[in-house]
Order: C-alpha cells, then sequence, then structure tokens
C-alpha cells in the first residue's frame, strides 16, 4: 500500500482564463511545462478508459464531475489494434482533472492502474479539485481555456489553433475485412473511435478507413460513414467539400457526432457553438415528432442550428433537455445522421440498433 | 386507455413492520400528490395512522383499515373508483391487488389497474415463471431445481453441482436457508427441512457474487431508463436491507454497468412493466457472467433509497406513468427545466447502512443472511466514500463515533468477520488496525478489495493523526475522510470544542453541496442539500433569519419511526402556512420529511451536535425545533444552548429537568404528585435491601447493559439477583435505578401542548393491557372507555401542574400509571410523542399544529376537544415482526419490541379494536384457539373469555394445566401435550398444522425466560405467522369483541365522514 499521504503534497494548479485558480495534487505524469487546453467537463460516472481515449477530446482538459475515478484501474491490451477496452492507441486528454483519485483499485480485468496508464502516455493528472464548483463556472460562463501549472502566477491564455482533425485522422487508407461481409463501407475518419469500427465490423460489413481529406466517391463503397472527431466542424473544410459531392449522389450516409455537423454543413446548414458542450452519458434524445426518447452517450462542443436545414432535410432527434439538434435525416435519400453516441462506449447502448438501420440501406 | 380515470384507490403498506417500512409511506404520499396535481380523487386505505399519507391534506377519503382483500372489496363497492394503484403500499398491497384480481373483485366493479398489470406481476411473483420469461430473451438467472423428496435433492445438487444454496420458505431455529457444500451436509439440511415443508429449491450458490440493483422506469409508450444504480458493500448472501449499500456502483467498468443496464430495460420491457421496478443481479466478481435474481414491480425500500440518492422522486413519477402519461412530459422537478426522461448523474457518493435492534430482543440471533432483521437505515453523502461511511454510522445512533474497533477478542475476530452480524464492519476496522492484509480479509468476507482499501485509508488516516502533530492540512485531511471532531479530539488528546475552535480559525469547515440530479449541468430550482469537507464552494448563501430549522428523527428504530417524521413533516407544514421558511435536517431515506419539496432546505445530514451547529452557523436561521424528532434531537438540547443556538419551544434547562431523574423526582416531591417508589443504588445488596423494603416485584434499570434488554421487572429476589449477574452490571460507576412495580394498574396518556407553562391543549388515552407493557407495545385507547372520571382529572390536573412547573412551551407527553383512583407519574417528554399522530388524528384537532405556532410564538385558535362529544372511538394497536426475528421471544415486556402501529376508527371500543386488530395480522372468524396460560391467578381471570370462546363454536386446545383447569370449571377443550400421544396431538404437531386460528400463551412471568415450554409455543406461533397474543387484558378484550362484533359488523366509514 502507497503510504498515506496528507492534502497538497505535490500541489499543481488549474487556472482558468478568468483567472479563477483551483489546487490539486499532481497524479498521472509530472508536469514539466504548463499545459494549456479547453477546459470541458463529463458527467458520466463510469467509462474513464473509453473516455480518455476517445479522439474527441484532442487537445481539452478534461474534468470528470464523478469524485471517485482510478476505483477499477485499467484494463490491459491498450496497444491492441481495435481494443475492446479503448477507443484508440492513445490518450488525447491535454490534461485530467478529478477530484479524488482512487490510490487503490481493484478489478478482475485491470492490470495496472490509471495513474501508471497516464504516465505511460505523459497526461498530467490534477487530483482534490471540487470539480462541481469548476462545472458550474463553465456552465455560468462558458468552456473557457485553463492551464494546468505548478505555479499560477505565470498564467498565459493563447491557445495556439491547431487542426486537431488531421492529427488523430488515419494517416493513408486502411482496409478492414470480416468474413462473410458482403457490403464495403467508406469510413471518414476524422478521429473515429475503436467501436464504431467493431459495430460496423460485427455486423458484417467491411470498412475502408479513409483520411478526413480523402474523397469517399473515389473508391468503390456501398455506403460512407463519417466519424466523430474534435473541434469545429468548420475546420473540416475538405471534407464538408467531399461530402457535398457524396450527399448528391445516392449512396447510403450516416454520420455520428462531428459527422452529423459536417453532413448539415455539407447539406448547407449551420452550426454553432454550444456554451459548454454536451458530454455525459445521459442525455435523453427525442425522435422528432414522437414520445420516444432515447438515454444516449454524447461528447461534441458544437450543434447543428436545425432551422438551418434546406429543404428535403429534417430533423430526426432532438435534445430533450436543451431542444439543440440530435440529428438530422434526409427526406428522401438515405441520408441520416446522429449527433450522439450510437456506439456507445462509454455509455448506454440504446442506440446501437442505428447501425443495423444504417446497414439495412447498403 | 378506454375509459376516463376520475377515482384513484391507493393501497397502502399497513404498520410499519420488518421488510416493509416508513419507504411507502414516501412512496404512497408521492403518489397521491402526483395524482392531486392532475386533478383526480384519490381514496386511500391503510390503517396506519402515523403516516402522513394519512394525513387530512392529502388523499380525498382516507380509510384506516385492514389491506385486505375483504376490507378493500367494500370500499371499492362503497367508493367505486375507476382505478387502483398496486405498487406504491409494498407487498401488502401488491399481495392484496393479485388477490382481488384472481378473485373477479376488480373485474366485478370494474376497477382498471393502473401502472404494472397483475399478469406481470404474477411474472415476477412466480418464480417458474420468471425464469421462463427470462429464458424467452437469454437473459440468465441462478439455475435452481425444486425437489419434494431427498433423492431429487441429491440430484438437483448433482446437476448444479456442489456448492449449492438450499432455500426453504420457512426459517425455523437453525432451520433457514443455507449453502451446502457436500452430499452430507445436504442430506442433513434437506432431510430435517422436508419434515416441515413440501418442497425446498437447489439453487446454485454464487458465493462471493457481488449484488447489483438497478431502479428502472418504464412508461406506456415503452420508454425506459435506469434511475439510479446500487452496489452492495456485502457480497451476495446477505440481503440487500441488511447490507451496506452505495450508489452508484463503484467497483463495476462501463461494460458491466451498461451491460446490466441494457438487461434491465430489455428484461423490463419483456416483463411489461409500467412504472418503477427494481432488479437486482448476482455479478461475478471475476468475469463478466451475471444472473437476474429478481425483480420487484413496485417501488420498494432500494426505490425511495434511490429517489433520495439521486434527487429523481421515483414515486411521483411512477404515479404519472401509472395514469398513461410519457416520460418525456414529464418535468424533471429538480432543475424545472429539463425533463423526467434521464438518468441522473451523481457527482457524490451515498452509502446506506442498515439499523438493527437486535439487542432489544434476547435469544435473537445476530448473525445475517438471506433474511431481513434490520428495523431501519440511514443514508449517507460524501464526496468521499470513507466520508460517507463515516457519517452515515454516526447517523445511526449507535454510540459510534465513525469508524471504530468493535472490541472483541483479537482471537475472535476472524469467526466475527467470516460470520457477518449487525457489527461485522467494525470488525473489519479492528482486523485492519491490528494489520491483517485486505487480500486477507478479501478471503473471509467476500467485500469487494477496493471498498476494504477505503476502511483501510480510515485506518491509516487515524494512524497519522496519532502520530504526527496537528497541522491545517492534516487535520483538513482528516475531515475529508469523515472524521468528526470528537474522533480527532480523542486520538490527539484534546477536547471536541478544542478541535472545532482550531477549524475555525484555520477555516477548515465543510462546504455545502446541492443535489441537483444532472451533476451541475443544469442549475437546480431545489436545494436538497449536503455537507462536505470534499469541496471548495458552497452551493447555496445562507438563507438568513426568517428560516425556522427542524430536527428530524434519523433512523427508524424501535421506539422511533414513522410517527416522527409526521411530527417533523407537520411542523414544517405549519411553519409554511404562517409564513416561515423552513430546513429540515434528516438522515433517513424511508421518510416524506427528506422529500425536497417539503422544506425550503433539506439538508441530508447527521443529526449530531458538530452537524447541527455547523448548519446553523451556515445558514444562521431564526430558531431551532428539537421536540418533534422524538429523543435523538431532544438529548443534544443543553448542548446545543450552550453553543448559542436559539431553541424555539421549552427551555433546554427544562428539558434536562424532567429528563433529569433525580431533579425530576424531587420537582414531583414538591408538586406533591405521586411517582412509583425508585432509588438509584449502586450495590447488590441495597438493590436487594431497596426491593424489599418497598416489596416485590419492582422494574430495574440498569445504566449498562451486559446483554439483552435494559429493563426488566423482578417479581422477587431470585430474580433480581439473576438479573444483576446476568444482564447488567450494578457497581459506583453503573449505578441501577429499582422502582416499584405496580401490578395490576392501568395506564394512562396524556398527550399534550403547553404554552409558557399553561396546559393548552390535551388528549388523554388509555391503555387497554395492566401498566408493565411498554407503551409502545400497548393497545391504546382514545377516548378513555374504562376509567373513572376522577382519574381524568387528576391526570389533567398533574399535567398543569407540571406544564406550569416546567414552564412547558411546547409538545409534551406524560405517562401515568393509575391504581384505585391513585394516579402516579411513571415518565414525562418535553417533545412530541409516539402517539401524537395517533391522538391527533383521532381526536380531529392537530396537536403538532398547536405546538409549533406555540414554539414560534404564534397566536393559537382556543383548544375544541372534548373527548366525550367524540361520537367515535379510536384503537392503536402495536405491530411486531417476531416472525423475521428468529430465536427472538415474542412476548410483551417493559421493553418496546413492536417495530410499527396502526390506529383505527369504529363506532364503539369493539368495533375500532377489532379493526385495529385485523390490521395487524389477526383473523376472523376464530374458529381454533390454542390455550396455554402458566399462572393460576391469570388462568381465573380468563374463564370468563373462554366461556365466550366456547359459546361462539371456537374449539379450544390447551395444555396440560389450562385443560386441567378448564375442565374444572366445565369448558371443554382439547388437550394438547408436549409428548407425541397415539390418541392426540401434541403441542408442537398442533401449531405447525396451520389449522389454529389464535395462539394465546399467557406467561408465568415478566421476565424473558429462554427454552421454557411457553416460549416454544410462542417462538412456533411466529415463525409460522399464527396470530399470538401473550396478554391477559388483551385476550380477555379480543374474545369479548369478536362476542359482540363480527366482520361483517365492521363499519366501512372513511376518517372524513367520522368527523363530520
Amino acid at each position: 500500500m502507497t503510504p498515506f499521504k496528507s492534502r497538497y503534497s505535490d500541489p499543481l494548479y488549474l487556472v482558468l482564463e478568468n483567472q479563477i485558480a483551483f489546487k490539486g495534487d499532481s497524479f498521472g505524469a509530472r508536469l514539466d511545462d504548463a499545459i494549456i487546453g479547453e477546459v470541458v467537463f463529463n458527467t458520466g460516472m463510469v467509462g474513464y478508459p473509453e473516455s480518455f481515449t476517445d479522439p474527441s477530446y484532442r487537445g481539452q482538459i478534461l474534468a470528470l464531475t464523478y469524485p471517485l475515478i482510478g476505483n477499477y484501474g485499467v484494463p490491459a491490451h491498450f496497444n491492441d489494434e481495435l481494443s475492446s477496452f479503448y477507443e484508440s492507441a492513445n490518450i488525447h486528454l491535454a490534461g485530467l482533472i478529478v477530484s479524488e483519485y482512487s490510490q487503490y483499485h481493484h478489478h478482475w480485468n485491470a492490470t495496472n492502474c490509471l495513474s501508471d496508464l497516464l504516465k505511460q502516455q505523459n497526461i498530467v493528472g490534477v487530483q482534490g479539485i471540487d470539480t462541481r464548483a469548476l462545472v458550474k463556472i463553465l456552465r455560468e460562463k462558458g468552456t473557457m481555456a485553463g492551464q494546468i501549472t505548478s505555479s499560477p502566477k505565470d498564467a498565459k491564455w493563447v491557445i495556439e489553433p491547431r487542426h486537431m482533425v488531421s492529427e488523430v485522422s488515419i494517416a493513408s487508407p486502411k482496409e478492414y475485412a470480416v468474413d462473410g461481409a458482403k457490403k464495403r463501407i467508406a469510413l471518414v475518419d476524422c478521429g473515429c473511435k475503436n467501436t464504431i469500427i467493431r459495430s460496423v465490423l460485427s455486423r458484417k460489413v467491411n470498412i475502408l478507413q479513409l483520411p478526413w481529406d480523402a474523397n469517399p466517391l473515389d473508391y468503390d463503397v456501398d455506403g460512407v460513414l463519417y466519424s466523430n472527431g474534435p473541434g469545429d466542424p468548420q475546420d473540416c473544410q475538405e471534407t464538408i467539400a467531399h461530402a457535398k459531392h457524396v450527399l448528391d449522389s445516392n449512396i447510403p450516409v450516416f454520420g455520428i457526432c462531428l459527422g452529423n455537423q459536417i453532413l448539415a454543413s455539407a447539406a448547407g446548414a449551420r452550426t454553432y457553438k454550444l456554451k459548454y458542450g454536451h458530454r455525459s452519458q445521459n442525455q435523453p434524445c427525442l425522435i422528432a415528432g414522437s414520445n420516444t426518447c432515447c438515454i444516449t452517450s454524447q461528447n461534441h462542443g458544437y450543434a447543428v442550428d436545425a432551422t438551418s436545414l434546406p429543404d428535403g432535410w429534417e430533423e430526426w432527434f432532438t435534445n430533450l433537455n436543451d431542444g439543440s439538434n440530435e440529428g438530422i435525416r434526409h427526406t428522401t435519400k438515405p441520408i441520416m445522421a446522429v449527433q450522439f453516441h450510437p456506439e456507445a462506449m462509454p455509455g448506454p447502448v440504446d442506440t446501437g440498433y442505428l447501425f443495423d438501420e444504417f446497414i439495412s440501406l447498403l | 386507455m378506454t375509459r376516463t380515470i376520475k377515482k384513484i384507490l391507493v393501497l397502502g403498506s399497513g404498520a410499519l413492520k420488518i421488510g416493509e417500512a416508513g419507504e411507502f409511506d414516501y412512496s404512497g404520499s408521492q403518489a397521491i400528490k402526483a395524482l392531486k396535481e392532475e386533478g383526480l380523487k384519490t381514496v386511500l386505505i391503510n390503517p396506519n395512522i402515523a403516516t402522513i399519507q394519512t394525513s387530512d391534506s392529502l388523499a380525498d377519503q382516507v380509510y384506516f383499515l385492514p389491506v385486505t382483500p375483504y376490507f378493500v372489496e367494500q370500499v371499492i363497492e362503497k367508493e367505486q373508483p375507476d382505478g387502483i394503484l398496486l405498487s406504491f403500499g409494498g407487498q401488502t398491497a401488491l399481495n392484496c391487488g393479485v388477490e382481488l384480481y384472481k378473485q373477479g373483485i376488480l373485474k366485478k366493479y370494474n376497477v382498471m389497474v393502473l401502472g404494472t398489470s397483475v399478469h406481470t406481476i404474477e411474472l415476477t411473483e412466480d418464480r417458474e415463471l420468471f425464469v421462463q420469461k427470462l429464458d424467452e430473451i437469454n437473459v440468465d438467472s441462478p439455475r435452481s431445481i425444486a425437489a419434494s423428496t431427498l433423492d431429487d435433492a441429491i440430484n438437483a445438487a448433482d446437476k448444479i453441482s456442489y456448492p449449492v444454496m438450499v432455500r426453504i420458505a420457512y426459517a425455523l431455529g437453525g432451520l433457514g436457508s443455507g449453502p451446502c457444500f457436500n452430499k452430507q451436509e445436504l442430506i442433513d439440511k434437506v432431510g430435517a427441512a422436508l419434515s416441515h415443508t413440501d418442497q425446498v429449491l437447489i439453487e446454485e450458490f454464487l458465493q462471493g457474487w457481488k449484488e447489483v440493483e438497478y431502479e428502472v422506469v418504464r412508461d406506456c409508450h415503452d420508454n425506459c431508463i435506469t434511475v439510479c444504480n446500487m452496489e452492495n458493500f456485502d457480497p451476495l448472501g446477505i440481503h440487500t436491507g441488511e447490507s451496506i449499500v452505495v450508489a452508484p456502483s463503484q467497483t463495476l467498468t462501463n461494460e458491466e454497468y451498461h451491460r446490466l443496464r441494457e438487461i434491465a430495460i430489455t428484461t423490463i420491457r419483456h416483463l411489461g412493466i409500467v412504472g418503477e421496478c427494481n432488479i437486482q443481479y448476482a455479478l461475478s466478481p471475476n468475469s463478466m457472467e451475471y444472473r437476474v435474481i429478481e425483480v420487484n414491480a413496485r417501488l420498494s425500500r432500494s426505490s425511495a433509497l434511490a429517489s433520495k440518492a439521486t434527487g429523481y422522486p421515483l414515486a411521483y413519477v411512477a404515479a404519472k406513468l401509472a395514469i398513461g402519461q410519457s416520460l418525456t412530459q414529464i418535468k424533471n422537478v429538480v432543475t424545472g427545466c429539463t425533463m423526467a426522461c434521464f438518468e441522473p448523474a451523481l457527482d457524490y457518493v451515498v452509502v446506506k447502512i442498515p439499523r438493527w435492534d437486535l439487542k432489544k430482543f434476547r435469544n435473537v440471533s445476530r448473525k445475517l443472511g438471506s433474511g431481513m432483521k434490520s428495523v431501519g437505515e440511514i443514508m449517507a453523502i460524501g464526496r468521499r466514500f470513507e466520508e460517507a461511511l463515516q457519517k452515515g454510522l454516526r447517523m445511526l445512533d449507535i454510540g459510534v463515533d465513525g469508524l471504530e474497533s468493535l472490541g472483541v477478542d483479537d482471537t475472535k475476530l476472524e469467526e466475527e468477520i467470516r460470520h457477518p452480524s449487525d457489527e461485522r464492519i467494525f470488525a473489519i476496522y479492528q482486523a485492519l488496525k491490528n494489520g491483517v492484509v485486505i487480500d486477507t480479509l478479501y478471503d473471509w468476507t467476500g467485500v469487494d478489495k477496493w471498498f476494504l482499501s477505503k476502511l483501510d485509508n480510515i485506518v491509516r488516516c487515524e494512524q497519522v493523526l496519532a502520530q504526527q502533530s496537528m497541522d491545517p492540512d492534516l487535520i483538513q485531511c482528516a475531515k475529508q475522510y469523515g472524521f468528526s471532531d470528537t474522533t480527532i479530539a480523542t486520538i490527539v488528546g484534546q477536547l471536541p470544542k478544542d478541535i472545532r475552535e482550531y477549524r475555525k480559525q484555520e477555516t477548515i469547515l465543510p462546504v455545502t453541496k446541492q443535489i441537483d440530479t444532472l451533476a451541475a449541468e443544469y442549475p437546480a430550482q431545489t436545494n436538497y442539500l449536503y455537507n462536505t469537507y470534499n469541496g471548495s464552494e458552497n452551493d447555496v448563501a445562507p438563507i438568513h433569519h426568517k428560516a425556522i430549522m427542524v430536527i428530524g428523527s434519523g433512523a427508524y428504530r424501535i421506539g422511533s419511526s414513522v410517527e416522527f417524521d409526521w411530527c417533523c413533516v407537520n411542523t414544517v407544514q405549519a411553519l409554511k402556512r404562517i409564513g416561515f421558511q423552513t430546513i429540515i435536517v434528516n438522515c433517513n431515506p424511508e421518510t416524506v420529511s427528506t422529500d425536497f419539496d417539503e422544506s425550503d432546505r433539506l439538508y441530508f445530514e447527521e443529526l449530531t451536535l458538530e452537524s447541527i451547529l455547523s448548519i446553523y452557523e451556515t445558514e444562521q436561521p431564526f430558531g431551532v425545533i428539537l421536540s418533534v424528532g422524538g429523543q435523538v434531537a431532544n438529548n443534544l438540547a443543553i448542548a446545543l444552548e450552550e453553543a448559542g443556538v436559539n431553541i424555539l419551544g421549552t427551555s433546554a434547562k427544562n428539558i434536562d429537568r424532567a429528563e433529569n431523574r433525580h431533579i425530576f423526582s424531587s420537582l414531583l416531591d414538591e408538586l406533591g404528585v405521586l411517582q412509583p417508589e425508585w432509588e438509584e443504588l449502586r450495590s447488590m445488596p441495597d438493590a436487594i435491601s431497596f426491593s424489599k423494603k418497598v416489596g416485590f416485584p419492582v422494574l430495574v434499570r440498569p445504566s449498562y447493559v451486559l446483554s439483552g434488554a435494559a429493563m426488566a421487572v423482578a417479581m422477587n429476589e431470585t430474580d433480581l439477583l439473576k438479573y444483576l449477574e446476568k444482564a447488567a452490571d450494578i457497581s459506583n460507576d453503573f449505578p441501577v435505578v429499582i422502582s416499584k412495580f405496580i401490578m395490576g394498574a392501568k395506564e394512562i396518556e396524556i398527550d399534550g401542548v403547553a404554552k409558557n407553562g399553561e396546559l393548552v391543549a390535551y388528549v388523554i388515552s388509555e391503555h387497554v393491557e395492566n401498566a408493565g407493557v411498554h407503551s409502545g407495545d400497548a393497545t391504546i385507547v382514545v377516548p378513555p372507555q374504562r376509567m373513572y372520571l376522577e382519574t381524568i382529572r387528576q391526570v389533567k390536573k398533574i399535567a398543569t401542574c407540571i406544564t406550569q412547573a416546567l414552564n412547558i412551551n411546547g409538545p409534551f407527553n406524560i405517562q401515568f400509571i393509575a391504581k384505585n383512583n391513585e394516579v402516579k407519574v411513571i415518565e414525562c417528554n418535553l417533545r412530541a410523542s409516539r402517539s401524537f399522530p395517533f391522538v391527533s388524528k383521532v381526536a380531529g384537532c392537530n396537536l403538532i399544529d398547536i405546538a409549533t405556532k406555540v414554539m414560534v410564538d404564534w397566536p393559537i385558535a382556543p383548544f375544541r376537544f372534548k373527548p366525550f362529544n367524540l361520537d367515535y372511538v379510536g384503537v392503536k394497536a402495536p405491530q411486531f415482526s417476531f416472525t423475521r426475528l428468529a430465536g427472538a421471544d415474542p412476548t410483551l415486556s417493559v421493553e418496546m419490541a413492536s417495530t410499527g402501529e396502526v390506529g383505527c376508527l369504529g363506532d364503539d371500543f369493539e368495533e375500532a379494536f377489532l379493526k385495529a386488530m385485523l390490521s395487524v395480522g389477526f383473523k376472523l372468524p376464530v374458529k381454533h384457539v390454542l390455550i396455554s396460560a402458566g399462572k393460576m391467578s391469570e388462568k381465573v381471570e380468563f374463564l370468563s373469555a373462554a366461556k365466550l370462546l366456547l359459546k361462539q363454536g371456537t374449539i379450544l386446545y390447551a395444555t396440560e394445566g389450562t385443560h386441567q383447569f378448564l375442565l374444572e370449571n366445565d369448558v371443554g377443550s382439547q388437550l394438547v401435550s408436549w409428548k407425541e400421544l397415539l390418541d392426540g396431538m401434541s403441542v408442537m404437531q398442533l401449531l405447525d398444522s396451520k389449522k389454529l386460528d389464535l395462539v394465546i400463551n399467557l406467561p408465568t412471568s415478566y421476565q424473558k425466560e429462554a427454552l421454557t415450554q411457553g416460549y416454544s409455543i410462542r417462538r412456533r406461533a411466529a415463525d409460522f405467522g399464527i396470530p399470538l397474543i401473550t396478554n391477559l387484558q388483551l385476550a380477555k378484550r379480543f374474545v369479548e369483541a369478536m362476542d359482540k362484533k363480527d366482520l361483517k359488523d365492521l363499519q366501512i366509514q372513511s376518517w372524513q365522514e367520522y368527523q363530520v
């Protein structure tokens, strides 16, 4: 057992853009230089190995509202291709903020503790922070930049612009084939989670994973799937431009998260930044015009302005809490997209059936 | 839905009992509120008069009648409701509803079952159908095979493979359900069991598996969500009601959490539940294997806990769904801006700990298992597990100040931990302190190592505190781990107030956080609050003056339960009506007072000095009301006053004058008020000589109890010696109070309110049983039926004297004994008593409302209640839970044993009395009675009743002495002997035969004696659920009442109709 540590034995600070500072203790990797990133929060109560490896978190400092993190350690197979325990081969966070990091972990499936994995991945964690107080600031003032630092005085606030999607997308096309598959789809990888790929493969459909700026119509595929990914959809103008052609063809199309925003943009609709995003496992999404509601897993900071959808398009899902758009579809063509994550991981699996719907269109 | 629903019948759960307690007052009350909002008429049947749901402000009509098919049918016939709710009144309501359906009564009166259909309920209740349904959707359940012969059982066990769990319907002595590790054990267990029951279940034994529950909600549009998941600290094998439960789960990965969630939703959809339900799982600690253990298609104790743990009002939502609303249309009332169709995200951890009262029962087994024995529970909230756990242990009010060592001999530790009792957590702590490692403890307990590591953190924090000098970071850290000032003080060798001062200087203070269902994602409109040291910011600003703090009752326990919640809620309602803001502090999830919409601010917090002071200092309210939450709050009066708290009502000094036996006694002497002679004694010879002086029997109250009940009656010197040697200690440090015990006296109570010492409202009630039965176990009548007017006058006069002398300003209760028109005071409480709701509702005047106004110096209306103008009678009867408490002696004594009560109304005593008796499980008609009376005097006194029974055509069975006596007095009875005879039945065979409608067993003495023949009869009756009377007066009145009234004579009248 590690010896009992009193508070602030190894202090670190999170300083927000508005100069509010939180003092905590270090865990995970040691801090070398101060870390700067957009500070976002997630309210999920389980699923940290899955969340941390979700490429959509690229460059962000993530605060978790559930106060006990690390309880069940982390599973093996971190570097496996399409690991079923992780959503990609890297932790994409810029930094991690928690209330309590559980020094002790126990689970039959764990091979390591979270802190060690963070060390391996060179990710700095800060524990002992009132994440509820932090979230309330973000809720009131909106998402803002923050800095993890060992001395709160030299705070600087410019987030260098980065093209996040190109950082996380695949470099060149990659094939996934399964026995018995009769169809193949193009997966436009804007920062795709492993479970999206596994959800398609498990339904006996082959995948051609393409870089974010590739044109799917250059390949012989039966459908196109636009993946999730980090950041502002308007940073993906190349993807949007290709998507316009894809929409003009009659090929079945499905979009997830950033994919929803890219398809909406390609159709001519607007996107906008949400005040503090949706990052949680409990977002209720209503199928438009019905009483049917699904509980969904979400991770996005931008949304589609449904009022700007052109003719021929309709809102498919709406968020029951704030009315924001949660999915669109074409009224005549086999094109649909959702803002939430039907592949879950982490989160509820209620909407996994959407993969079946998409695949039935191929 | 084909017809319009306008009037809905709601079934309550009856008296509080082990396994069915206050949680159903919460669920019924919320359901009625939800229906009222929709403009629907509601009719409630619930004989539990102490509940909030039976208040006049909720249901349109309240029937204090038994929740049995016979009475419910009568009410249906009279009220003609359109729909009925079965899932808000526990198993009692559910079983009754299923029975009504089966008998075709619901169809006959065209009453629609709202919410989950009876067909679905049956699927969840019938083991075989249930497993079939699960198999249809490939959901795993424990493999189990029914066996009616030993050979079948052996084959079944071979098929399942050892170890197996043998489930037996009845738990008789050592014959309960349990695991068998090999064939020989199986043969022994099943062989013995089959001599008492027709069938046993052989089940796979999932030892060490985790127990996990989900609360699931589904609407009639097939929207289905899980509101909360909970993980038991203890692995499978300990009833979830007996287990420490944590929400949300702590040791489950995303895959496990969401896989079980998905299975829950699939299962609930497949079963077709509409409303709320609970699904319980066993989850392997080593793989993804799981089993669905059961589905409860109704609100449950777990759903009450889940509601309080998340802030999601499950019962309220379930009621809306039952009338056909969609989850997508119901607002999330906590945020006011989001909808009920979502799954709460918690940003804190919740720990529930059961409260047992096993020490009140002699002979009872303290071991925990698959049956429930706890009588209440608390819920603690923190932002660390250690913090929540230590808060929770203090909330139990069992004399611990957090996690402490059990203090057993170290050699017995492993045994104590391997075979869990109500004190295992303390034994584990002791082991950790002794250096036993987590892996070893895991082997002994099966408790997940993560939980054990958290206990170990507390050990290590304690060690550091003991070794290092105090510094702010260390103290802050100790507070974050949930240590109280008192514990820290003990460890560092200072006084609690020093630690408190130190903390204040260093600004080490708790912060107040809201429970908002969405982990701060949306702002909360409600002030459902808890305090934590694991945070840096308060969510709310102080409420300031115009607010009043009301202290709740804490965990339900024997002697303090839902009646005090009624008092709290009524206080808050009264305060609201006159324009005060209110703050409730309570920690019991089974209550209505902890519904976030009852008060302006709800602190789900400890009822300790430290906690209440901290809330008081943050909120700075106008004052605090301590006198409506029972004894817990009352005990804090002096300390709070010393700390500068403005206590509303009677002053702390006067509360102390009533609580302190010496001061109170001399006060009575000064006032010329009689009391039984008593003395505080410090040695055995003194005890004997005092007892001889006043004459036996005497009542003995030790200040330190070794085992068993705290009080006892000694009939003679031998009794006294035995008791003081075995059960209690007597010494200079532990004095014993002995008082004269007056035989054959009546017991009388007055519940009232005084204003600045002047008696302004009161109700006098009378016990059916003679003095010697604890007032909480007594059958009580309002207005008194068999008392001299002169006695009543004396009672009032004495009460007037005492209220003046103590300058009472608020509620009070005084208990008297009367014999030959001589009235003596035996107890005085300067607070609301257990009987306040009962007397208030019977008298039609809310004593709490009056008391509240008095305490805040608000004008009160003149008191109009005149007992002799009342056209009806109210009878309160106790509910016992002996069936659940294997081994306990089911008899009445000076120590309270009942877990709940009912109160019923009738045109006369007999009617109200019979309704009350039927409400606590007695049955009419009574055709077969076993009589066994120990003492000759009681045989003689009972003779007339025996003759009446015979006249009624009842078949009497009697044990030898009683049979002989009856024979000599021309009352024929069948002799049942102790031995098995060729030509007759033995007592035990008779009890096993399921023929008896009533057992009357009048014990020889007030001493509880193990293993006598009388005990065997009583115990067996309890084990088989045969109605049992052990008190002469009660037996006689019951027989007399049956002679005058029949079932059909019992009027179906609502409370509202009686009051007209």
